[in-house]
């Protein structure tokens, strides 16, 4: 594969263009799905259990309402398979015979009065005989209760390296810890809708706010028996996704459809903002047991991990969850002897999903919280620490994978603790903190993160990307990445415009339409700019090519003599088109079994720094300062790179200190933005980002990608930091001000006796 | 079902326009905006006033439109994302919001500028604090606030310098 | 939205006219922050209002030699901005401002926030530490009630069915040089609910405690003035130890429970860290 990208001074790589998205979003006519409307359109609402396990007998329609009006759905009335169908089918799209948690959706509703619906929906009732119910990692575990498959357990890994046992037998220090992360809303602020319509004749279009349309598509062929030509799914402008809406679509899709499909018209589904916290995912709580040897010189010798996540109900997606976690459960660190048993178990809670990270920021918390403790016990900062037992390139990651990158991990952090005066405040806060009022202290947390699909994933997507180009000259990206705040279509657009040297300006990219877009894979993974990106630019290169052989076109063009080639070729011939297709990359071996070999394409790497301060008569913990240093591979858009990992290390933050979803028998009790609290403008400190730029050959520019990393980084660091400030150490995210309060007064009573 | 007698006569000014219509006395004016009158630049992300999405400006005052019944917008004058720019001229925040990268997805924007646009009217020179103040009531989930204060600081000094 | 009347009359004799005609329960509706939540939830029971937002007669602050009023549908806005507000009420002036956002502020009143009789309510503390005085209005008259007494327990008012809380009534202080803190506990730094809210006026002479109001919210079913801890300090010098024993004295004397927001032995303790803090400061 060669590389053609064209050098010529105009570049649009690297330059903070305007973007595509950006005046429709300001002035207000970007069109959400809420905004869409249509007359005779039904309003489509779902009735959902309150009990969290047990066998549906029957449903009542209580009198109250003009039932004869309104369109009802049931299981009963799926014209295919019941089932959402992701990675497997267990998950049915309605609940027929067997409640599996709280929230699950038993009826749809369509009538044009939302009022009416609303009234029609209390009068809704269900005879479920209760079945007992599991809703923790450890009551999961212990098997008392089986709830999915014959033993709880969605998926199970197993990765070892080296002798671990006969290392430990040699350790000078051995580590034990146990470290646990809370569930986390994705709260994108617009919440979850679609509006479908669906025919037998016709077949069913889906609108939606979605990240994945391809996704959709996939769940909704085998709902309604219908082939896939006669699927079409169309993402319209999404108001924040942040993987909340990667596979949940597909669920809402296909009620909406059903509902259309029964009723003959457009039926419109947009969930209230409750509804979407309680019913949909969130981010997998996790448990990760830590069992770790380093000799006498700090070195890690071996790593003994224990990752178990809360896959929910249904194994959604919880296998590619739990595979990012192991894989990045020992860090950019070089450890000989390595092993990570993983678990996805099943309890009785709605499914937890994807959300930005995917299990790393899991098993990275656990981790860099570990190792400061690690440190300690062998005598040394955090920082000396790390510098001992960075990866360099040449050396094996924990699954195998040798570093083929040039990996600079004691430089970055070097930089970061430069840029937060790491080492000055840790000292002047070490002399002030006795008895102050205010405790201060400085933490970081240094870490790697994944772009792409795992191992052979990217091979199995088979990413296809097109470009067309018009008459005039101008250039259209034909791709199912969805833009979702992160630039997509702005980042596409530079890089095509680069590849062929025309100005940004004549590069657009076309609505994510599944009967008009090839099949670029979901935009999820931190792939969207590494990988289909440099679809992207092959695609353009083979529009040139095209042009070139054809002779219309020769070197030393410019924007106008490509636009007459364009428009010459196309008066001759037709369309002009390219695409191209991923070819997995030579050389790259992964091993689905031992779960070993080249895990990812490619690795960003980061060192991130907290400063924090704690108020010993509230207990509130602040940020007050937060480095993010990363190494990128290349910054494609200045802005909208700085932006995502602001917006990361914000939602991070939250992660750490803000965000604690309250359950009781399986359900969310703090489903509203009053109780689950997210930082507002006053909460967030200056967000400090900067970038350090290592070419990755096979990413558009030299670019990897970066939308997922900022969350593995900040919980950890600010954790860190607290630690540092006090003394006291949590293993757990969110720490409240509340859980502050409670380890506090257990020290004041140690000190006491 | 309720008819029409139940609604009541609306007469009030939107960006500028006087606008009448019928509606429920209790409807929210974010439904009226979005439905009545086609203006959907507003939005609603929470229907309980912690977001902000819905933001609108009532007589100059920044309002939560999802709290808000119809009929107490009677004779008020509105300004909603839609009132900003002056035909195709974009207002000094818009132009700020997309060249600092202040807008990710767009759906806090529109209430997000107003709340800008509301902050300058009654404090054209604001310190960083006192702009993390005027949107604290403003939830955005993409970008972490820190390039929505430089572009209200962006929109500041432009605003300042026109004069 | 169709099921819910809304009317609004003219003036304020009607709306009480209306209040007492019996003719249903008619529940008065001001800014609305609170009622249009709860029936944006599905929990609003009642379903018919009279809007009182506009009435001129409950709106704005006016004062006197012996008092400063504040009308019952007087915005948050208005009052943190009100001059003699900030310089003589300064617990309510930092109230008004912590009050959820400024969207909140500019609908959101006083009258409003009263009746709405949430325990953790941000301005009621600062009334009592004012000595505040509801004026109540009928359509058969009207009476004047000590905001101390108002609350008799959570939810439940010294307010009739047919009555409208007119006006908030601060009387003006004479003497002494009240040093004051309001301190609002929150689940974040803006737009939150309060965890502990405190707010206290102290009258020093020299280390001797003239007089003291200590108030809370958040931490009982109603807004709580520390009786026992006033009690306590009048006209006792300031020592550590006498500090330390209020703060005993406060830990007791509150009842704060468990919620989604907090805990019981979070409230009580940073209540008792804060009435310690605020004592230690003066």
């Amino acid at each position: 594969m060669s590389d053609l990208i064209d050098r010529r001074n105009n570049g649009q790589i690297g330059r903070p263009v305007p973007r595509k998205e950006g005046r429709e979003k300001v002035t207000g006519r970007a069109r959400y799905v809420d905004d869409l409307t249509s007359p005779g359109t039904l309003f489509g609402i779902t009735a959902r259990s309150s009990v969290p396990r047990g066998i549906l007998r029957e449903i009542h329609f209580d009198p109250g309402v003009p039932w004869n009006e309104i369109i009802v759905v049931t299981a009963a009335d799926i014209p295919g398979k019941n089932s959402v169908l992701l990675l497997s089918d267990d998950q049915p799209c309605l609940a027929a015979d067997r409640i599996n948690h709280p929230e699950e959706a038993i009826v749809l509703l369509a009538h044009q009065d939302k009022y009416l619906l609303e009234q029609a929906r209390r009068l809704v009732r269900f005879d479920v005989d209760p079945l007992p119910a599991v809703f923790s990692i450890e009551e999961s575990l212990a098997g008392k209760q089986i709830v999915w498959g014959k033993d709880n357990i969605f998926k199970s890994y197993h990765v070892e390296t080296g002798d671990v046992d006969a290392a430990f037998a040699r350790a000078a220090h051995v580590v034990e810890g146990e470290y646990t992360t809370g569930a986390q809303e994705q709260l994108y602020i617009e919440p979850q809708g679609v509006i479908a319509v669906a025919n037998a004749s016709e077949g069913v279009t889906v609108w939606g706010s979605l990240q994945c349309p391809y996704y959709v598509h996939k769940a909704l062929v085998p709902v309604f028996a219908l082939p896939k030509e006669k699927i079409r799914v169309v993402q319209v402008e999404t108001g924040g996704g942040f993987g909340g809406k990667e596979e949940y679509p597909s669920m809402i899709a296909c009620h909406a459809a059903l509902l259309a499909w029964k009723s003959g018209k457009r039926v419109k589904m947009i969930y209230d903002r409750a509804e979407d916290m309680v019913a949909t995912t969130k981010r997998h709580p996790s448990r990760t047991r830590h069992r770790t040897a380093v000799d006498a010189d700090g070195k890690l010798l071996a790593m003994d991990v224990e990752f178990v996540i809360d896959g929910g109900a249904y194994i959604t997606l919880s296998p590619v969850v739990l595979s990012r976690g192991t894989i990045h459960a020992a860090g950019p660190y070089f450890c000989p002897n390595v092993r990570i048993q993983s678990r996805a178990v099943a309890t009785n809670v709605p499914p937890h999903g994807a959300f930005r990270g995917f299990g790393a920021p899991q098993a990275v918390f656990a981790l860099e919280r570990h190792l400061d403790h690690v440190a300690q016990a062998a005598g040394l900062t955090p920082d000396e620490f790390r510098r001992r037992n960075f990866i360099h390139e040449g050396e094996k990651l924990a699954v195998g994978q040798i570093v083929r990158e040039k990996v600079e991990m004691e430089r970055w952090m070097d930089r970061a603790f430069a840029l937060s005066d790491y080492h000055a405040k840790r000292n002047i806060f070490a002399a002030q903190n006795s008895g102050a009022r205010v405790r201060r202290g400085i933490g970081f947390a240094s870490f790697l993160h994944g772009a792409g699909f795992t191992g052979s994933g990217e091979e199995y997507l088979a990413s296809v990307v097109g470009v067309e180009a018009t008459v005039e000259g101008h250039l259209q990206v034909h791709a199912a990445s969805t833009e979702i705040g992160q630039g997509t279509n702005t980042i596409f657009a530079q890089i095509a415009a680069e590849a062929l040297g025309l100005p940004y300006e004549r590069v657009d990219v076309v609505q994510p339409d599944t009967s008009n877009v090839p099949n670029s894979g979901p935009t999820v993974a931190s792939r969207t700019a590494m990988i289909v990106g440099k679809l992207v630019e092959s695609a353009a290169i083979g529009i040139r090519q095209t042009l070139m052989q054809d002779g219309v076109l020769s070197e030393g063009y410019d924007a106008d003599s490509f636009a007459r080639a364009c428009r010459s070729y196309i008066e001759r011939f037709g369309p002009l088109k390219a695409t191209s297709q991923y070819s997995p990359i030579p050389g790259m071996r992964w091993d689905d079994e031992k779960y070993q070999g080249d895990a990812y394409g490619a690795y960003a790497w980061a060192v991130y720094v907290a400063e924090v301060s704690v108020d010993m008569s509230t207990y509130e913990t602040r940020v007050e300062d937060f480095v993010a240093l990363q190494e990128v591979g290349r910054v494609i858009h200045p802005v909208l790179a700085a932006g995502q990992i602001e917006g990361g290390v914000a939602q991070g933050i939250g992660f750490a200190l803000y965000e604690n979803v309250i359950w009781k028998n399986g359900r969310m009790l703090n489903g509203q933005m009053t109780n689950y609290v997210i930082p507002t403008s006053m909460d967030v400190p200056p967000i400090r980002v900067f970038f350090e730029e290592d070419r990755y050959e096979r990413g558009p520019g030299g670019a990897k990608g970066i939308g997922e990393l900022p969350l593995d980084g900040a919980a950890p660091a600010i954790v860190n930091a607290i630690e540092n400030a006090t003394g006291i150490s949590f293993t757990h995210v969110p720490v409240t001000p509340e859980d502050f309060l409670k380890a506090w007064e257990k020290r004041e009573e140690r000190q006491i006796a | 079902m309720p008819d029409a007698a139940d609604r009541i006569l609306v007469e009030c000014e939107v960006n500028g326009a006087k606008v009448s219509f019928h509606a429920y006395p209790m409807a929210r004016l974010l439904d009226v905006l979005r439905e009545e009158l086609h203006l959907t630049g507003t939005k609603e992300g929470c229907g309980e006033g912690e977001c902000g999405a819905c933001s609108v400006e009532i007589d100059g005052a920044l309002v939560n439109s999802c709290l808000m019944p119809v009929l107490q917008a009677r004779n008020t004058s509105i300004r909603t994302v839609e009132g900003l720019a002056v035909g195709e001229k974009l207002h000094a925040i818009q132009e700020a919001f997309i060249s600092t990268g202040g807008a990710q997805c767009g759906i806090c924007t529109p209430g997000m500028m107003l709340a800008a646009v509301n902050l300058l009217a009654r404090n054209p020179t604001p310190t960083e604090m006192e702009i993390r103040e005027g949107l604290g009531g403003n939830l955005c989930r993409c970008t972490g606030y820190m390039k929505i204060f430089e572009a209200v600081m962006c929109a500041a000094k432009e605003m300042g310098a026109r004069g | 939205m169709p099921a819910y009347e809304l009317r609004e009359p003219r003036d304020l004799d009607a709306a009480l006219g209306l209040l007492g005609s019996g003719e249903g329960a008619w529940k008065p509706f001001a800014g609305g922050t609170d009622l249009m939540v709860l029936l944006e939830a599905g929990k609003l029971a009642q379903q018919r209002f009279i809007s009182i937002w506009k009435l001129r007669e409950l709106r704005g602050i006016s004062e006197s030699a012996e008092a400063v009023t504040i009308g019952a549908t007087t915005t948050y806005a208005d009052i943190r901005r009100h001059p003699a507000i900030t310089r003589e009420f300064p617990l309510l002036q930092r109230a008004a401002a912590e009050t959820g956002s400024i969207a909140t502020q500019n609908r959101g009143t006083l009258g409003g926030n009263i009746a709405n009789a949430s325990p953790a309510a941000d301005s009621p503390p600062a009334l009592l530490v004012y000595d505040a005085e509801l004026e109540l209005v009928s359509a058969s008259g009207s009476r004047r009630v000590p905001y101390g007494t108002f609350h008799r327990g959570y939810k439940q008012m010294d307010l009739h069915p047919d009555e409208l809380i007119c006006n908030i009534r601060l009387p003006r202080r004479r003497e002494g040089a009240w040093k004051q803190r309001y301190h609002k506990v929150g689940t974040r730094r803006a737009q939150a609910i309060s965890k502990v809210c405190f707010a206290a006026g102290i009258d020093l002479d020299g280390r001797t405690v003239r007089d003291v109001r200590i108030a809370l919210g958040s931490v009982a079913p109603i807004p709580l003035r520390a009786v026992a801890v006033e009690n306590l300090l009048r006209g006792q010098t300031l020592n550590s130890e006498l500090i330390r024993a209020a703060g005993e004295t406060l830990a007791g004397e509150i009842a704060p429970i468990d919620d989604f927001r907090s805990t019981s032995r979070y409230r009580r303790r940073v209540a008792r860290n804060l009435i310690i803090d605020f004592l230690g400061s003066v």
